[in-house]
């Protein structure tokens, strides 16, 4: 267990209700500083809820909430200065160029003229934004809109980052760079807090949370949730996959079973005392061999593969 | 830096920043531009509450010298022009029924007998018969459902008839004298002016920030917003002060070109007419932040807008006199922020008076501002819900 002092996000039975609907349900969460953190979970699972919770946009139903030490939402406005956040959906101006946006952000943060300018060709070199300059924000493609929201809510050195889906709407080439970016950001000690549905970028998290109808279904570094997933996982490949995959899917040591090209890959629970003997029996002229757990199916197997 | 400073560093982020869009939303400028003028013109030229030359029509029973000699001295009054002739009272009525005419002069075929003993045709103001008594020397028939003009007819009904009895025309001596101020030659356009600018103003500012912040939230830009340290009542104020600009500039357009093209007197002093439009300004704006703090969607914001234009076209005193309407309705006026500064400007305007002359008005409008900017500043939380 860490000390409090090391913690930038301390969160004890976080609910949030909106009418009947319950999106998040008595959340725990402990996030080191200075640590790439995930929330994973399929659209509607309650990561944007709770990210807005954690930036003090959203007042919880109940929940004990400490972020950077400032209890929220109580303390929210002391901790606007400290924290950053790109929302999932491009916020700065359209119609504004990408300097006048950033200028615009920098006045926002109080930064005084010199300050500012020096900041600012900073975060465009940074960012690969120079050329695009005097472009108005509206034109730019996916990739640099991110590029410029990430540098909007980076410009005051914030202790604590906040980036909802930040991939989203961009390549794979540029979310690679994205994420060499906020490795940087974390290596100069910021901590980040990132919400996302690709399995590649939930990997890259020094620790994630698994969400799922607005409950942690698990959290721990990639590694740990591998080896601890409650189900072993196998690759059957043969004839006629498709029949024994609707045979597979009934059984009720099965979680899951889904088709990779020529391969179709099970998760039997562990509950089973001898799941690779179990599997062959359930075979006709197909091999079966134990493969490596990946990220994807501990979210299977959390979640009961109720979203794959 | 100081709390303070950064507070204006804020503050002015805000309005560079709505400076810069607004100049970029070329529709939105020419439409700052393009409406006063064109309403200017448009209102300037239309509305007159003066009414003459009305389409009227006549049935003329008696066919005489006298008959036509009257017709001659009724149109010359101008209120009337004759362009219909009817054969009996049923055509005249179906004529009125279908919209030809507005109103018929009926005369009936014992015109002269009837002329000859009217006390006005006589020259004996004064008869021994009593006045009941003296039957008419003829009848309008009127279609009474627009009132101004059945109150222009209604005024012909006292029509002298010295010139038809072949004398020269002898008015009837005053009782009391009449001395018209500020507008001697009595044209509507005058008064119609500086009411224009309330009219423009309030449509102008209270449509343009009451869009502001729901455009914010309907575009994004929000969310981002009330993450940054930026305060409710910065935000507000940092939205309204370019509009300030834009209002300044509306009033300088209207009154300029009133001046010019109608030739409307200026008579107060620049400070007075800015001090006073300001004090409007600021009231229509923070009623727009108002509504856009209420308002979810940027209809809704327009139809709000609306619901608070109408009134303050129809009650403020801009159309129809103020002193004309009933208790309730004046209620009403008096919470319009137009109300007041038609008064205000109006009087600054065309009767050279100073604030301080109106201070009611003034202060009024001031508190309005101050008011709707707390309640705005107090509605905008700075969370999502």
């Amino acid at each position: 267990m860490k000390q409090d002092s090391e913690l930038a996000i301390r969160v004890r039975n976080m609910s949030r209700t909106f009418g009947d609907k319950l999106a998040v349900d008595q959340l725990d969460l402990d996030i080191p500083k200075g640590t790439i953190y995930g929330f994973l979970g399929p659209n509607g699972c309650g990561k944007s809820t709770s990210i807005r919770m954690l930036t003090g946009l959203l007042t919880p139903t109940s929940g004990d909430i400490r972020v950077l030490g400032y209890e929220l939402p109580r303390q929210a406005e002391l901790l606007r200065t400290r924290i950053g956040y790109m929302t999932q959906k491009f916020s700065l101006y359209e119609t504004l160029s990408v300097r006048e946006n950033l200028d615009f952000v920098g006045q926002i943060y109080s930064l005084g003229r010199q300050q500012r300018r020096q900041r600012i060709d900073e975060l465009l070199r940074l960012y690969s934004l120079g050329d695009h300059q005097k472009q108005m924000a509206g034109s730019l493609s996916g990739g640099q809109k991110q590029r410029l929201a990430l540098a909007a809510a980076t410009l005051h050195h914030p202790d604590l980052l906040f980036l909802d889906e930040p991939t989203s709407a961009v390549d794979p080439e540029n979310r690679r760079e994205f994420w060499e970016r906020l490795f940087d950001l974390c290596h100069q000690g910021t901590t980040i807090l990132v919400s996302t549905h690709y399995m590649d970028e939930a990997e890259r998290c020094h620790a994630l949370a698994i969400l799922e109808d607005g409950v942690k279904r698990a959290d721990g570094s990639p590694d740990q949730l591998m080896q601890d997933m409650g189900a072993r996982v196998f690759e059957v490949s043969g004839d006629d996959l498709r029949a024994l995959k609707t045979r597979l899917i009934n059984q009720p040591q099965v979680i899951s079973a889904a088709q990779l090209g020529t391969r179709l890959r099970v998760l039997v629970r562990k509950s089973e005392p001898q799941p690779q003997q179990w599997l062959q029996q359930q075979l006709l002229n197909q091999t079966s061999e134990e493969v490596r757990p990946s990220l994807e199916d501990v979210f299977v197997s959390c979640t009961g593969g109720h979203h794959v | 830096m100081s709390e303070l400073g950064n507070s204006l560093s804020r503050t002015l982020a805000i309005i560079i920043k709505e400076l810069r869009q607004l100049s970029r939303d070329r529709m939105t400028f020419a439409l700052i531009l393009m409406i006063p003028m064109v309403q200017l013109i448009l209102f300037g030229y239309a509305i007159n509450t003066d009414v003459r030359h009305i389409e009227v029509g006549v049935v003329d029973l008696s066919q005489s010298s006298w008959s036509r000699e009257l017709l001659r001295v009724t149109a010359a009054t101008q209120a009337v022009d004759f362009h219909h002739s009817y054969g009996s009272v049923q055509e005249a009525e179906q004529a009125i029924t279908r919209g030809e005419v507005k109103a018929v002069l009926y005369l009936p075929a014992d015109l002269p007998e009837r002329l000859v003993v009217h006390p006005s045709f006589t020259g004996q103001g004064q008869t021994s018969r009593q006045p009941a008594l003296t039957p008419a020397v003829g009848q309008w028939l009127v279609d009474g459902s627009d009132t101004l003009v059945a109150s222009s007819i209604r005024g012909l009904r006292t029509l002298p008839l010295d010139e038809v009895a072949g004398r020269p025309h002898n008015p009837a001596l005053p009782v009391l004298e009449v001395v018209q101020y500020f507008n001697a030659e009595q044209r509507s356009v005058v008064n119609i002016v500086p009411g224009l600018l309330a009219i423009i103003l309030t449509m102008t500012m209270i449509l343009f920030t009451s869009a502001a912040i729901v455009r914010e939230r309907e575009h994004g830009n929000m969310e981002f917003l009330i993450t940054t340290p930026v305060k409710p009542l910065e935000l507000m104020i940092g939205k309204i002060t370019p509009y300030m600009l834009v209002g300044i500039l509306q009033i300088s357009i209207i009154l300029t070109m009133g001046h010019l093209v109608f030739d409307v007197p200026i008579r107060g002093s620049a400070l007075n007419i800015l001090g006073s439009a300001l004090l409007f300004i600021a009231a229509s704006l923070t009623l727009g932040l108002v509504i856009s703090t209420i308002a979810r969607t940027q209809l809704q914001a327009m139809q709000m807008t609306i619901f608070i234009l109408l009134p303050s076209i129809l009650l403020s005193g801009f159309m129809f006199p103020y002193d004309a309407m009933p208790e309730p309705a004046q209620y009403i006026a008096e919470a319009l922020p137009a109300t007041h500064f038609i008064r205000l400007i109006r009087g600054v305007v065309l009767r050279e008076a100073q604030i301080s002359d109106m201070p009611a008005d003034a202060i009024w409008l001031a508190l309005f501002a101050l008011g709707g900017l707390l309640v705005a500043a107090k509605r905008f939380h700075k969370q999502l819900e």
